[in-house]
């Protein structure tokens, strides 16, 4: 097993980096390491671990920013947030349980790396759009920067984007500012019981259509959910619009409340609903909204078995199909076709994810391109080599 | 300003190019007469200009491609141009470069109401968009003030804002897919009508990186209904410290406005006078907050605002009854540029950005800076973002003072660095701030974004001269020197 090297400051991890350069060492770099199941597997000569590059640096809740080292837990992060009534509003998910490790390990900086992001992607953005600005070492060995603390920045590429769902690849980063949000006062949610996929998509995108301002927009079997936030008197008009714009689907509604509301949304940005066996592959599919209840349909046709709930207003498929040794990826990307998007393999045994690509593969021209920029960075491919396929 | 030196070789073999062109873009699409390149010497900052060695204005997608191709194998270079209102400078011509106008893509492919999204190509302007779909209810969110001129193809360049950016986004916030061409001709797509395109987030990279990595040929753009209803509340200020101070306060309290606008006293004075928006003239800073949403919230925000502003201590609280109300307390804000222009015979435009809790020193300091440059500043922009746009008022005509009003422009972005700011919020760097990038970025923080231009357009042919001080040769930055094992082990904790 490869030892560990665990900087405690900037400099300690610029050097650990020109040492590895020097060395022709490769580095799987890691925060809590709560993602490693996800992605190409790797074999990589040292483990650079960031857990000692922990805490808040700066906090400003009038501005909206938040400056932390790129080791701090999420789930401190959002602690010291919430006691201002503030949030993450790309409601990053807790992959752990899904990926069968335990809840609440995760790192902001890794949500950041996955460009990951909850049900309020839809109307907030996703890890990307949040992410302002960084300190980094790129594979040459360098302290570089990008981006800054403050809203609006246009100066310089925004490397900040290709840093967000780089997944280590391009440079390990030391700090990082991300944008936070006021919490809303209230959250409700409306249930629409018994739709069919295709009518509860129809459902989820007129209300995503309407002023209503949905902030989350997720079909279980049999429940289609629409959140309302914001203040309460907003909540009560808008839950109130959303009822009568739906009503002609004479579909049977419910109401959750607050508290109600916050579980069942964790759960749904946590993947909690999908039926998968423990065996089962996992999928996420990102689509046209309008396009997934076919997406699943074709799979469907093809494996009886598979399990799917929909967020993102169909927009995006969790998929959980039975264990088989090349993860079906030639008939879940078969299925998206024309309907155009990507799948990605989220959770599948390491041999398989040896074997398939767990990334959609691209290309030949953005597959080239991408080589291109990975090497603009990480000349020798010493961050988490062969992750991203 | 200094744009490289022109190549002579370029120079001598125009007509060979020329003739190459119009093989590839038959009938009018090659202009290479002096009066019928006139129209293109300059974009939005008019105050730099150059005649293009050729204009080019293809119609389709194979075109870009075949100009592209031909202009990397004759090391040609290119410089992209929407419809030319950057206030950077972003598409100035380059003596030696030709200009490649996206002009006539100009059509929108596909509007998608169940997915909100609309396919359109890059010339197509950024309220051309909203034109097309608000009878259905539905707009574009950025906002740009040119944006009845601006193309979406510019607003991908430059990463565009707007008013409504605060809580809409910029333009890389509302983009769902591009299609571009790269300098090999290849055609690349990114993204689509899905969200997060699997891979390095090249949309987001390309989007605001200034028309050097590849040209745009079709946009996909996220479309958002219209909010049911928009209410607008003027606060006027005994001093620019309060109303600054109430910026803040709002934010803190849980608001997020539609917009949030500030302008200083003799802002106000020319918006009145050029509008009679009713604007508090005695105010020596006014907010215009708008508030958006379903009525109800906007009633209960608006309330919540003017509380807030009345304990900052603001002298007028005005709220907008209706539509034709809310559009006068804005046509002030909208025609402020314009009305500046009035009292003086030029103006310069900045743009730089700082924290919020910064905006009371940065306009004490600026006021400073103006008494020891000998111009008057005057200051309109989007202070919810804390987005600046101070206006130094000169006279082009005296060289003095266009020297002294690019040194006060100057020490205004230099000090916006200082208080943890950058240099441009949404103008973008172009040439006007090309040579103070290293105020804000270190010699490697250029050179890893030289490396990454050097992945798209290795030979430095796509809009040459613009965003970076220095220039280096890919070659050069590629370079990598290893002293196998003449670095020992840190001494880093390791087990």
């Amino acid at each position: 097993m490869a030892s560990t090297i665990k900087p405690r400051d900037a400099k300690e991890l610029r050097q650990a980096v020109e040492w590895a350069l020097n060395e022709g060492t490769t580095l799987d770099v890691r925060g809590s390491g709560a993602k490693l199941a996800l992605g190409k597997p790797m074999v990589c000569d040292q483990v650079l671990d960031l857990s000692g590059l922990s805490g808040v640096i700066d906090y400003a809740p009038e501005e909206l920013v938040v400056t932390l080292r790129a080791g701090t837990p999420l789930k401190d992060v959002e602690a010291l947030l919430a006691q201002r009534n503030q949030m993450l509003a790309f409601e990053p998910p807790d992959l752990g349980p899904l990926l069968g490790r335990p809840a609440g390990e995760g790192t902001l900086v890794g949500a950041v790396m996955g460009n990951l992001a909850g049900p309020r992607r839809l109307s907030a953005g996703a890890a990307r759009d949040h992410l302002l600005g960084f300190n980094g070492v790129n594979g040459r060995g360098e302290s570089f920067k990008s981006g800054g603390k403050v809203m609006k920045n246009v100066t310089g590429y925004d490397l900040s984007k290709i840093i967000a769902g780089s997944w280590g690849t391009l440079a390990v980063l030391d700090e990082v500012s991300v944008k936070v949000l006021p919490a809303p006062d209230q959250t409700r949610t409306l249930l629409l019981l018994g739709l069919a996929d295709e009518a509860a998509v129809k459902a989820m995108c007129v209300a995503m259509g309407s002023p209503h301002e949905v902030s989350g927009a997720a079909h279980l079997p049999g429940k289609t959910a629409l959140r309302i936030e914001g203040v309460a008197p907003s909540v009560e008009a808008r839950l109130r619009g959303l009822r009568e714009l739906l009503a002609d689907s004479g579909t049977r509604m419910e109401e959750l409340g607050t508290l109600e509301s916050r579980t069942f949304w964790r759960e749904v940005r946590d993947v909690a609903p999908l039926k998968a066996a423990a065996n089962d592959v996992v999928w996420k599919i990102s689509c046209p909204p309008t396009e997934g209840p076919a997406i699943v349909a074709r799979v469907r046709v093809e494996c009886r078995a598979a399990e799917a709930f929909y967020d993102w207003s169909g927009g995006m498929i969790w998929l959980a199909l039975p264990a088989s040794a090349d993860a079906d990826h030639v008939l879940v990307r078969g299925a998206i076709g024309a309907s155009g998007g990507h799948a990605t393999l989220i959770r599948a045994p390491e041999a398989v994810r040896a074997a398939v690509p767990v990334f959609q593969p691209q290309s030949p021209a953005l597959a080239a391109l991408s080589a291109r920029v990975k090497e603009s960075f990480d000349p020798k491919a010493l961050f988490n080599p062969g992750r991203m396929g | 300003m200094q744009m490289p030196p022109l190549d002579p070789a370029i120079l001598s073999r125009r007509s060979e190019i020329v003739s190459a062109l119009q093989a590839i873009v038959p009938g009018e699409g090659v202009i290479d007469d002096l009066d019928g390149m006139r129209p293109y010497e300059c974009d939005a900052l008019s105050a730099y200009r150059q005649m293009p060695l050729v204009v080019v204005l293809p119609e389709t997608v194979a075109q870009v491609s075949a100009i592209l191709r031909y202009c990397q194998d004759n090391k040609v270079k290119v410089v992209p141009r929407g419809a030319g209102t950057s206030l950077s400078g972003g598409s100035m011509p380059v003596g030696d470069a030709i200009l490649l106008g996206l002009g006539k893509f100009n059509r929108v492919l596909e509007i998608d109401y169940a997915n909100r999204c609309a396919r359109v190509q890059p010339g197509v302007t950024n309220l051309g968009i909203t034109k097309a779909v608000e009878h259905e209810g539905f707009y574009y969110a950025p906002d740009p003030s040119s944006q009845i001129a601006c193309s979406i193809g510019g607003n991908v360049a430059e990463n565009s804002g707007g008013v409504h950016c605060l809580k809409y986004g910029l333009t890389t916030n509302n983009l769902l897919g591009i299609e571009m061409v790269l300098m090999t001709g290849e055609v690349v797509r990114l993204g689509g009508k899905h969200l997060d395109a699997g891979g390095y987030d090249m949309l987001g990279l390309m989007t605001g990186s200034e028309g050097l990595l590849g040209v745009v040929t079709e946009v996909t753009v996220r479309l958002l209904r219209k909010p049911a209803t928009a209410r607008a509340v003027l606060l006027g200020f005994p001093t620019e410290a309060g109303a600054a101070d109430c910026v803040a306060a709002v934010i803190a309290s849980g608001i997020i406005p539609g917009g949030m606008e500030m302008m200083d006293k003799d802002a106000v004075k020319c918006a009145e006078a050029y509008v009679g928006a009713g604007y508090p003239l005695d105010a020596e800073g006014l907010l215009i907050v708008e508030l958006d949403g379903p009525s109800v919230e906007v009633d209960h925000l608006v309330d919540r605002v003017a509380e807030i502003a009345r304990g900052r201590g603001a002298t007028t609280v005005r709220v907008s009854n209706d539509e034709q109300e809310r559009v006068l307390f804005w046509a002030g804000r909208k025609a402020a540029f314009p009305a500046v222009g009035q009292i003086s015979p030029d103006y310069m435009c900045l743009d730089g950005s700082v924290p919020r809790g910064k905006l009371v020193e940065v306009l004490g300091e600026m006021r400073r800076m103006s008494k020891q440059h000998g111009l008057r500043v005057v200051n309109v922009f989007h202070a919810g973002d804390g987005n600046l746009h101070p206006l130094i008022l000169f006279d082009a005509n005296n060289p003095d003072e266009l020297r002294r009003c690019e040194e006060f422009g100057a020490d205004i972005l230099r000090l916006c660095v200082r208080v943890g700011g950058v240099l441009t919020g949404e103008h973008g760097v172009g040439i006007e701030k090309r040579d103070l990038m290293g105020e804000q970025f270190t010699e490697i923080d250029l050179d890893q974004q030289m490396r990454v231009k050097c992945a798209f357009d290795p030979d430095h042919l796509l809009n040459p001269g613009k965003v970076f001080p220095k220039l280096r040769r890919c070659a050069e930055l590629g370079r990598l020197i290893v002293t196998q094992n003449k670095i020992p082990f840190p001494d880093i904790p390791r087990f």
